[in-house]
C-alpha cells in the first residue's frame, strides 16, 4: 500500500492505495466521488472521463499512484460556484442530451475538454471527438446539439425538440 | 403555440440536475458498512461435465470470507421462467432446470461455476484464480438447425431434444394459408438472419444483498426495470423468502433496454450470501461479464413467403423461424418469438391469411430474451424486407405496393389474434414523403454518383403492440404474471403530491413526464408533484417498465388514482363550501361552486383532509391518499413510416447514413422533447443492428464479441442528425390518456429501411443483390457486390 495525495476539484485529497488501484476506484471508493462511472473494462466507453492536470483522461486507465500530486477535476466540481449548472451542463439539460445519465459525467467532461481546445467545433468535429464516449440512450443527436449549443453556436436549424 | 407546462409541454427534465452534477444514486454507488464483495468464477467452456471444483487453496487466500459452488444451492430453487408457451400439438414447452451456480454441467461460456466472497473485490478475484475447476469438455451445440437435427448433442440430458417448442400460429389457418399460396399469382420468398445483439446499457448490472439478523429482513439493491417482479420471482421461486421479509430496491438505473427485466442468478446469490456470510455482499459486473451473462437479444433465422394476387394484393403470408433460446430459459424468453412476434406479422397490411411457425432451440450460448422491441423488430424486419423484395420482383414502387395493401379501417381484427384499435398509415406515409423529400431523391442520387458513391433509398412501415397488456389475455397465452400497473397518489396536508408508481424510470423521464399529467388534472404546478419509483417498500405491487408500457399502463393507473383523489377532494370541498357535490368544479387548482363566486383553494382542501375540524367525518375518512391498479383492455398500436438514405462506397462497401426520417403515430404525446429523444435512441440501436452490431460465437461456443473492442457499439460519428415527427396522432381509444408508447419504435422501425436502402443502392448500380444479412459491414457489402 502506498499513500497518494492529489488535488480533486480544488481540494486536497489523499488515501492509501494498492499499486494496482485505478484512479477511477480511488475517486469512487476512497473519496466517495461516485459521479465518475465505470462502464467498461477496455477503456472504450468514456463514462469515467475526468481531467488530470487539465487533460481529459479515462480514469479507468490510469493508476491512482500515477495521479499523485496531480490536479484532478471530476463531474462533482463542474457546476458554477453558486451550485447552478455550468454552460455545458445547462446545454445538456436544455437540449435533452441525457437520458439514463450513466454516460453523462464522461460526456460532460469530454465536452469541456473539446471546447477548451476547439471553442466552436463543427458537427463532424464533435462527433469525431466523442469517438471515445459511448451513449446507448440518446443516439447522440441531442448530445452533439448540446455541445454545439454550449459553444455558442446557433443550433435552431438542427431538427426539432 | 407550444405549451410551457402540463400535457404537451417539453418540460425540461428535473432528474437531469442530479445526473449532470454526479449526484445520481446508481446501485454501484451504494456501499453498506461491512460489505464484502463477490467475484464469480465463470466457465470458459461452452459445454462440459464438471468433475470437480477444488476450492481448498482459494479458501486460504487473504480476505476470503466464503466460497460457494453449485452444491451450496442444491436446496434452493432454480431460476424461474415467467412464460410457458404451448406448442402446436397442445403440449407445454420443454423447460430445463436453471441453477444459481452451475451444478453437474456447464452449458455456456460465462455460466457461474463458483463464487468467492472476500473483504475486497481484488481479494475475491485473486482467490478465484486459485480455484481448480476440472471440466470434461463436451461437443458444443451452437448452430440452431444442427441443434434440432437427428443425433445432435443435447444441451440438457433430461429433455427429449434441443427443441424447446414448435409453435404454430394460427394453427387453424395453416391449411387455408397453404391453399392461398398454391393459388397465388406471385410468391416472393426471402431467407434472412436477425442478428444476435447484446443490449449493452451503459451501466453494467450490480447487486447488493443485505440481511438484518435482528428482524430477518432481506434487502436487495439491484439494477432492475421491475423490482416487484424480482421480489416475487426470487422470493417465491428461488430462495423461499416471503415478500413481507424481502425488499427490492432499484434506484437510479443506467439504461435497461430489456436486459434488466429479467431475474438473474447474481441477484439471488447476493441475497442468499448476505445471510450465509452475515455481511452485506456486493457484486458489480464488469463489461466483459456483462457480455457473457446479460441476456442477449434477437437471433432468429427465418424463411418468409409472401403471396400476391394478379393485382398485387397480399393474399397470404407464411413464415418459418428458428429462435435461439440459449442454454437456459431467461425470464420471459419463450414469449418473445411467439406472442410478441407472431401477433405482429400482419404489420400495417390487410393480409387475410397468415401462418407463423417458430421453433425455439436450446444451444450452448448465453440465454436470449427481450431486447428493445422484443419480437416486434424481428417481425417488422422480415415483413418489410419481403415486401420490398416483392416490389422489386414485380417492378412496382415499394411505397405504392405498401399503400395499396394498408389497413385503412379501424378497429381492424388481424388474422393473428390482435385487434388494432386505431391508426392512420396513409397519413404517416404522406408525412414521410413530405419530410424526407422523397421526390427530390433522384437528384440527390445523381449528386452522390458525381462523387463516386452509390445512393440508395429505403422506406418501410412498422406497427408494434405496446402497453403490454390485458392480464386475462396474457394469462391465456402462458404468462405466469399479470400485466397491470399500479400507482398510489399521496396528497400531503400542504397540497404537494407524491406518486408511488410501479413503473420504473431508467432514462425515460418519468419524474418529469408523470407530473405533467397530474398538474393538468388538478391545475397545479408540476413542481408540486414528486414521483417515487423503484422500491418495493414504497410503491404498491407493480409490474415495471418494458414494452413501452410506462405511460400507457402506469400513467393510466396514476390517472385513475388521481381521479379518486379529485372525487374525494370534491366531497371535502362541497362540505366546506356547503354546496352540492355535483356543483363543485376543479379548475386551475381551485374548487368552485358552479354559478357562484364561492371557491376554495386546492391547499385548503388538502389541509382539511388532514386537519379535519370542519369535515364530514361521519361520511368520509380523513386523509387524501388513493391507490389504483390499471389493467388495460388491449395493447396499444403505435405505427409509423421510416425512410433511410445511404451512400455506399463501391470500392470498400462502407455504408454511411446520409439521412434518416422517422414519422411515428404515438397517439397523444405528453412531453414531445422526451418522446423525440426516445425515438433518437431507438433509431441508433436499430441502425446499430443494421450496420454494426453482431454478437458472434465460434463453432465451439466461444463468445467472440465479449468487449467493446470486438462488439461494434454505435459511436457518434456512425450516426447522423435524425428527422423525427410525431404530429400524426390517432389517440389510443382505450386508455384515459390516449397514449400508445414510444420507447421501442425507433429500434423496431429502422433496420429494414437501412437494408432496403443498401439493396436499392446496389441495384441502382446494376448489381444483382436482393438481400444482405445484418450487420451490413463493409466486408459483407463489398462481398455482395462482387456477386
Amino acid at each position: 500500500m502506498a499513500q497518494v495525495s492529489m488535488t480533486v476539484n480544488g481540494k486536497a485529497a489523499s488515501g492509501e492505495v494498492e499499486g494496482r488501484t485505478l484512479l477511477s476506484s480511488f475517486l469512487r471508493d476512497t473519496l466517495q466521488l461516485t459521479g465518475t462511472h465505470v462502464g467498461c473494462d477496455t477503456s472504450q466507453c468514456g463514462a469515467c472521463v475526468v481531467h488530470v492536470n487539465g487533460e481529459a483522461v479515462k480514469a479507468c486507465t490510469m493508476l491512482a499512484a500515477e495521479a499523485d500530486g496531480a490536479e484532478v477535476a471530476t463531474i462533482e466540481g463542474q457546476a458554477n460556484a453558486d451550485g447552478s449548472l455550468n454552460v455545458i451542463q445547462q446545454a445538456f439539460q436544455d437540449h435533452h442530451g441525457l437520458q439514463c445519465g450513466f454516460c453523462t459525467p464522461g460526456m460532460v467532461m469530454s465536452a469541456a475538454a473539446l471546447l477548451k481546445e476547439n471553442p466552436t467545433p463543427s458537427e463532424a468535429e464533435v462527433r469525431e471527438y466523442l469517438e471515445g464516449n459511448i451513449c446507448r440512450c440518446t443516439g447522440y443527436h441531442n448530445i452533439v446539439k448540446a455541445i454545439m449549443a454550449a459553444s455558442g453556436q446557433d443550433v435552431s436549424s438542427i431538427a426539432a425538440e | 403555440m407550444p405549451k410551457d407546462s402540463g400535457i404537451g409541454a417539453s418540460s425540461k427534465r428535473r432528474e437531469d440536475v442530479r445526473f449532470l452534477t454526479g449526484a445520481g444514486n446508481y446501485t454501484d454507488d451504494i456501499n453498506i458498512h461491512g460489505q464484502a464483495h463477490v467475484f464469480f468464477l465463470r466457465s470458459d467452456i461452452a459445454h462440459g461435465t464438471i468433475n470437480s471444483v477444488d476450492t481448498s487453496a482459494a479458501e486460504a487466500m487473504p480476505g476470503v470470507v466464503k466460497i460457494f459452488t453449485g452444491a451450496d444451492f442444491e436446496a434452493v430453487g432454480g431460476m424461474p421462467c415467467g412464460w410457458q408457451v404451448t406448442d402446436k400439438h397442445g403440449d407445454p414447452m420443454q423447460e430445463p432446470k436453471h441453477p444459481v451456480l452451475a451444478h453437474g454441467k456447464v452449458r455456456h461460456v460465462g455460466e457461474p461455476v463458483a463464487a468467492v466472497v472476500a473483504d475486497t473485490l481484488e481479494q475475491a478475484r485473486d482467490a478465484a484464480e486459485a480455484i481448480d475447476v476440472d471440466i470434461s469438455e463436451l461437443p458444443a451445440v451452437v448452430d440452431m438447425k444442427a441443434a434440432v437435427s437427428d443425433g445432435a448433442t443435447k444441451v440438457h440430458d433430461d429433455l427429449t431434444s434441443n427443441l424447446c417448442y414448435d409453435w404454430g400460429f394460427v394453427e387453424e389457418n395453416k391449411a387455408a394459408t397453404d391453399e392461398a399460396f398454391s393459388n397465388a399469382a406471385h410468391v416472393t420468398t426471402l431467407e434472412l438472419v436477425n442478428n444476435r445483439l447484446v443490449a449493452n446499457p451503459m451501466e453494467p448490472r450490480v447487486a447488493v444483498g443485505d440481511y438484518a439478523r435482528g428482524t430477518g429482513d432481506h434487502t436487495l439493491y439491484t439494477t432492475s426495470q421491475n423490482p416487484h417482479v424480482i421480489r416475487l420471482l426470487m422470493g417465491a421461486f428461488v430462495l423461499g423468502i416471503p415478500e413481507h421479509k424481502l425488499r427490492v430496491v432499484a434506484p437510479d438505473v443506467g439504461g435497461g433496454f430489456g436486459t434488466k427485466i429479467f431475474h438473474y442468478q447474481e441477484e439471488a446469490f447476493c441475497t442468499f450470501a448476505a445471510k450465509a456470510c452475515g455481511r452485506p455482499v456486493k457484486w458489480t459486473s464488469s463489461r466483459s461479464e456483462a457480455f457473457m451473462s446479460d441476456a442477449h437479444g434477437r437471433d432468429h433465422v427465418t424463411k418468409i413467403e409472401l403471396a400476391l394476387d394478379g393485382d398485387n394484393n397480399f393474399t397470404a403470408l407464411r413464415t418459418e423461424t428458428f429462435a435461439n433460446m440459449g442454454a437456459y430459459l431467461s425470464t420471459f424468453a419463450p414469449s418473445v418469438p411467439t406472442w410478441l412476434h407472431g401477433t405482429l406479422m400482419a404489420g400495417n397490411y390487410k393480409t387475410p391469411l397468415i401462418y407463423v411457425n417458430v421453433k425455439a432451440v436450446f444451444t450452448n450460448t448465453v440465454p436470449v430474451d427481450a431486447y428493445r422491441g422484443a419480437g416486434r423488430p424481428e417481425a417488422t424486419f422480415q415483413l418489410e424486407r419481403v415486401i420490398d423484395k416483392a416490389a422489386r420482383e414485380l417492378g412496382v414502387d415499394p411505397i405504392a405496393l405498401r399503400r395499396q395493401n394498408f389497413v385503412t379501417e379501424f378497429p381492424y381484427a388481424t388474422p393473428v389474434a390482435v385487434e388494432y384499435d386505431t391508426g392512420d398509415y396513409v397519413a404517416t406515409m404522406d408525412k414521410l414523403e413530405e419530410m424526407a423529400d422523397l421526390s427530390g431523391f433522384e437528384a440527390r442520387r445523381k449528386a452522390s454518383e458525381a462523387r463516386g458513391k452509390l445512393r440508395g433509398l429505403g422506406v418501410n412501415c412498422y406497427i408494434e403492440a405496446c402497453g403490454i397488456a390485458p392480464s386475462n389475455l396474457v394469462g391465456q397465452l402462458g404468462a405466469r404474471a399479470g400485466l397491470y400497473e399500479s400507482a398510489t397518489v399521496r396528497v400531503n396536508a400542504t397540497g404537494g403530491l407524491v406518486v408511488m408508481t410501479g413503473s420504473h424510470s431508467h432514462g425515460q423521464g418519468h419524474e418529469t413526464a408523470f407530473p405533467q399529467v397530474i398538474a393538468d388534472m388538478i391545475g397545479i404546478d408540476e413542481s408540486m408533484i414528486e414521483i417515487v419509483h423503484g422500491d418495493t417498500a414504497n410503491a404498491p405491487m407493480g409490474m415495471g417498465t418494458y414494452g413501452s408500457r410506462s405511460l400507457a399502463v402506469g400513467g393510466s393507473a396514476m390517472v385513475r388514482a388521481t381521479e379518486k383523489i379529485i372525487a374525494k377532494a370534491k366531497k371535502i370541498a362541497s362540505h366546506i363550501l356547503e354546496a352540492s357535490e355535483a356543483d363543485i368544479e376543479l379548475k386551475d387548482g381551485t374548487f368552485s361552486v358552479a354559478g357562484t363566486d364561492k371557491s376554495l383553494a386546492w391547499g385548503d382542501v388538502t389541509l382539511a383532509a388532514y386537519v379535519p375540524h370542519n369535515y364530514p367525518l361521519e361520511d368520509l375518512e380523513p386523509g387524501l391518499e388513493e391507490t389504483a391498479f390499471y389493467d388495460p383492455s388491449n395493447f396499444t398500436y403505435p405505427a409509423g413510416a421510416y425512410a433511410c438514405e445511404v451512400e455506399v462506397d463501391p470500392d470498400t462497401g462502407k455504408v454511411t447514413i446520409e439521412a434518416f426520417t422517422a414519422v411515428d403515430d404515438f397517439g397523444n404525446v405528453v412531453n414531445p422533447m422526451i418522446v423525440t429523444g426516445q425515438v433518437h435512441g431507438g433509431l441508433a440501436q436499430g441502425i446499430g443492428q443494421a450496420l454494426l452490431e453482431n454478437c458472434a460465437y465460434d463453432e465451439n461456443g466461444q463468445l467472440l464479441s465479449a468487449s467493446y473492442m470486438d462488439y461494434a457499439m454505435p459511436r457518434a460519428d456512425d450516426l447522423p442528425f435524425y428527422q423525427v415527427d410525431h404530429s400524426c396522432q390517432t389517440p389510443c381509444t382505450h386508455n384515459p390518456l390516449g397514449v400508445k408508447g414510444c420507447g421501442e419504435a425507433g429500434a423496431i422501425g429502422s433496420p429494414p429501411s437501412v437494408v432496403n436502402a443498401v439493396v436499392d443502392a446496389l441495384q441502382s448500380a446494376g448489381k444483382d443483390v436482393t438481400h444482405i444479412d445484418m450487420p451490413l459491414t463493409p466486408a459483407r457489402v463489398w462481398a455482395a457486390m462482387q456477386g
